[in-house]
C-alpha cells in the first residue's frame, strides 16, 4: 500500500470542457429566451409555478456547474447553501418586513460569505475527499436549522410561511405569472454574469486550476483564494435560488432542504453537462420531471427508475445534454449542406 | 467516574457498529479508491437476504453463511456490469453511478419488503453481558466479530499471495498489470469482499436498529466519519474510529449540555471537517504522497 500516487495517469476528477464549448450561440439562446418568455402566456397557473421551480433549480444547478465544471470541485452539500439563502430570504420577510426583492442579494451575499468560509478548510480537500465533507454539511444542515437556539427565528421543526408578492404597479396578471417573470429576469441576469464570469481572468484561473493545480500556481494564479473564491460564487448564485424558491413555495422547513436536495442537484448537474452552462437548465428539468414519469411508470419503484434512467445517461451520453446539443448541431449543418 | 466509564462502555459497543461500516468502506477505498454512498444500502438489501432465507426456515448461521456468499457474488456481479466500463471515466462520473444504485437499492428494498420496521433475530441472545447493564451479549458478540472480522483481514493482506496482489494492484497498478497480476479482476474482487464485510455489519447492526430499508443512513454518516478519523487507507484505523466516534458520540451527549439526540448528525460534520482539516491522513493513515 504505497502512498505515492501519479498525478499525470490519474483519471481527472473532472474532464476538461473547452471554454469555448460553455455557452450557446447567439440564435440559439434567442430562441430559448423567447419560447421562456412566451410559454407562460398559454399555460395553466400550475405548470407557471412549475417553470418558476425549473429555473430556480437551474440556478442552483448552474451554481453547481461554476463550482465543479469550473474550478473543478465537488460539492454534494449545496443544499445547505440554498437552505441559508431559503431561510434568510424567509425570515428577512416575516420577521423583519423587507421587501420579497431586496432580500435576495442579502441571501447571496450572507451565502457568498458562508460558502467562502466553508471554502477555507475544502481547499485542503479534493475529490472524494470534499464530496464527503460537503455531504456531511448537507445531512447536518436540516437538523442545524431545528436547533433550539435559532428556532425563534426559523419556526424550528415548524418552517416558517411566507407571503407571496402581487405584481407591482397594478399590472394585470396572476402573482404566479409575475413570480415567474420576476424569476426569469434574475435567472438572466445571473446567467449573463456567470457566462462572462468564466470568460473573465477569473474564470480562466478556475479552468487552470481544474485542469491541472500545479502548472496554474506555478502560471501565478493564487490557487487558495480562488478556489475559495468559487466556492463563495456558487454559494452566493445557490443562496439567490433559495431565496427565490422559498418565495415561490411559500413555505420553508428543515425538512425540504435535506440531503435529498443536493443529491439533485448534482444529478442535474451530471445530466445537463459538466461545464456546460446552458444544461443547468436541462438537468433541472431533468430533476423535476423524472421523477414525476418514474413515477408514472411505477409507483413503487420510482426510486428504481430514476436510477435506471440516471446509469442510461452515464453509460449512453457521458457529457450529458452538451453531446445530445453537439450531435443535434452536427446533424444541422450535414442537412443544411446537402 | 461511574458514570464516566458507562459512558465509554456504551460508547464502545454502539462504536462497534460504525466499526463494522467503517470496515467496509475502507476496503472498498483501497480497492477502487472511491467511496461507495450505496455501501450502506447495499449491506441493507444482504441484511434482507439473511432476513427472508431465515423466513423460509433456514437456521442462522446458515443464513449467515450464505447471505456472505451471495453479497461476495452480488459485489463482483454489480462491479463487473455497472462499474467496470466507468473504470476510467472521471471520478464525478463514479459518484453519480453511485448515487443511481443507491436510489435503485433503496426502491427495489423497499418494493420487495415494504418500509415496515421488522424484528431481526440476534445469535448472542440480549442478556446483559457479565452483569454489566450496558453492554449486552449480543453487543459483545458484535464487538468480537469486529475483531475477529479485523484479524481475518489483516492476515490475508499480509502473508497471502491474493492480499499481496489485490494490495499491489490497487497502489500501483502498471507495475502489478507487469507482474502478471489481472488488476482488473482485483478491484472486482475488492467490491465482493467489500460487500460481503458490509452485509456482516448490516446483520449485527440490525438487531439493534431493526430492519428497514433507511436503517442505515445515519450509520453511514457514522461509518464515514470513523473511516476519515482513522484513515481511508487503514483498515485498523478504521475500527479504532468507529469505537472512537462511538465514545465521542456517547460522551459529548453526557457532558456537553443542549447535546440531544437532534445534534447527533451535526457532531459527525464536525468530526469529519475538523479531521479533514486538521489531519487529512486520519490518525492511522498515511499520507497520500503525488509525484509530479
Amino acid at each position: 500500500m504505497s502512498a505515492v500516487q501519479e498525478v499525470v495517469t490519474d483519471a481527472p476528477a473532472v474532464e476538461a470542457v473547452p471554454k469555448r464549448a460553455l455557452t450557446l450561440g447567439i440564435g440559439t439562446s434567442l430562441t430559448v429566451l423567447a419560447a421562456l418568455i412566451l410559454a407562460p402566456l398559454f399555460v395553466k397557473n400550475f405548470i407557471i409555478f412549475q417553470m418558476t421551480m425549473l429555473l430556480v433549480y437551474g440556478l442552483a444547478v448552474l451554481a453547481l456547474n461554476i463550482l465543479t465544471g469550473g474550478s473543478g470541485q465537488f460539492s454534494l452539500g449545496q443544499s445547505a447553501f440554498y437552505a441559508v439563502g431559503a431561510y434568510t430570504s424567509a425570515i428577512l420577510m416575516e420577521h423583519a418586513g423587507m421587501n420579497y426583492a431586496l432580500t435576495l442579494p442579502v441571501a447571496g451575499l450572507i451565502c457568498f460569505i458562508f460558502g467562502f468560509l466553508f471554502g477555507q478548510p475544502a481547499l485542503r480537500l479534493s475529490g472524494v475527499y470534499l464530496a464527503l465533507a460537503t455531504f456531511a454539511l448537507a445531512t447536518a444542515m436540516p437538523q442545524l436549522l431545528k436547533l433550539g437556539y435559532v428556532e425563534h427565528w426559523t419556526g424550528g421543526v415548524q418552517g416558517l410561511v411566507v407571503t407571496k408578492p402581487d405584481a407591482p404597479f397594478g399590472l394585470p396578471i396572476s402573482q404566479d405569472m409575475w413570480l415567474y417573470y420576476f424569476t426569469l429576469a434574475i435567472t438572466i441576469a445571473i446567467y449573463v454574469f456567470s457566462v462572462n464570469l468564466l470568460r473573465s481572468r477569473s474564470g480562466r484561473a478556475f479552468m487552470a486550476i481544474r485542469d491541472n493545480e500545479i502548472a496554474a500556481s506555478a502560471m501565478g494564479v493564487d490557487v487558495a483564494l480562488y478556489k475559495t473564491l468559487a466556492f463563495g460564487v456558487s454559494a452566493g448564485i445557490t443562496g439567490v435560488a433559495g431565496g427565490l424558491g422559498a418565495i415561490a413555495v411559500q413555505f420553508v422547513a428543515p425538512d425540504g432542504y435535506t440531503i435529498t436536495l443536493a443529491i439533485q442537484l448534482f444529478v442535474g448537474m451530471v445530466v445537463g453537462g459538466v461545464g456546460w452552462l446552458p444544461g443547468s437548465i436541462v438537468g433541472s428539468a431533468f430533476i423535476i420531471f423524472v421523477p414525476n414519469i418514474a413515477e408514472g411508470i411505477s409507483k413503487g419503484l420510482s426510486g428504481a427508475v430514476f436510477g435506471v434512467i440516471l446509469f442510461l445517461v452515464i453509460f449512453l451520453v457521458p457529457h450529458g445534454a452538451r453531446q445530445v446539443a453537439l450531435v443535434a448541431q452536427h446533424l444541422l449543418g450535414k442537412l443544411k449542406k446537402s | 467516574m461511574e458514570l464516566f466509564t458507562n459512558q465509554v462502555l456504551a460508547g464502545i459497543a454502539t462504536g462497534a457498529i460504525y466499526a463494522c461500516m467503517a470496515l467496509a468502506l475502507v476496503m472498498i477505498y483501497q480497492a477502487i479508491d472511491h467511496l461507495n454512498f450505496a455501501q450502506g444500502e447495499m449491506a441493507m438489501f444482504s441484511t434482507f437476504v439473511s432476513w427472508q432465507l431465515m423466513q423460509w426456515g433456514v437456521p442462522y448461521w446458515g443464513a449467515f453463511l450464505l447471505t456472505l456468499a451471495l453479497s461476495f457474488a452480488g459485489g463482483i456481479v454489480i462491479e463487473r456490469l455497472l462499474f467496470k466500463p466507468l473504470a476510467k471515466a472521471p471520478i464525478l462520473t463514479n459518484v453519480a453511478g453511485f448515487i443511481a444504485l443507491f436510489a435503485i437499492i433503496n426502491s427495489v428494498a423497499g418494493l420487495i419488503w415494504d418500509f415496515t420496521i421488522k424484528q431481526y433475530p440476534t445469535p448472542f441472545g440480549s442478556s446483559p453481558f457479565l452483569g454489566s447493564q450496558l453492554i449486552s451479549t449480543h453487543q459483545a458478540g458484535m464487538i468480537g466479530v469486529t475483531m475477529l472480522l479485523l484479524i481475518a483481514l489483516y492476515v490475508f493482506f499480509r502473508f497471502t499471495r491474493m492480499g499481496l496482489a489485490m494490495r499491489a494492484a490497487a497502489s500501483v497498478p502498471e507495475s502489478a498489470r507487469l507482474v502478471g497480476i489481472n488488476t482488473s479482476w482485483m478491484i472486482a474482487l475488492g467490491w465482493g469482499m467489500a460487500a460481503a464485510i458490509g452485509s456482516i455489519a448490516g446483520m449485527l447492526i440490525a438487531p439493534v436498529v431493526f430492519l428497514e430499508p433507511n436503517m442505515m443512513g445515519g450509520v453511514l454518516i457514522y461509518g464515514f466519519a470513523a473511516a476519515v478519523l482513522g484513515g481511508l487507507t487503514s483498515p485498523f484505523g478504521a475500527v479504532i474510529g468507529g469505537f472512537l466516534v462511538g465514545i465521542f458520540e456517547n460522551l459529548a451527549g453526557t457532558y456537553i449540555p443542549g447535546v440531544g439526540n437532534e445534534l447527533k448528525l451535526p457532531i459527525a460534520l464536525a468530526l469529519i471537517v475538523t479531521v479533514l482539516v486538521v489531519k487529512p491522513a486520519g490518525l492511522f493513515g498515511r499520507p497520500i504522497v503525488k509525484r509530479v
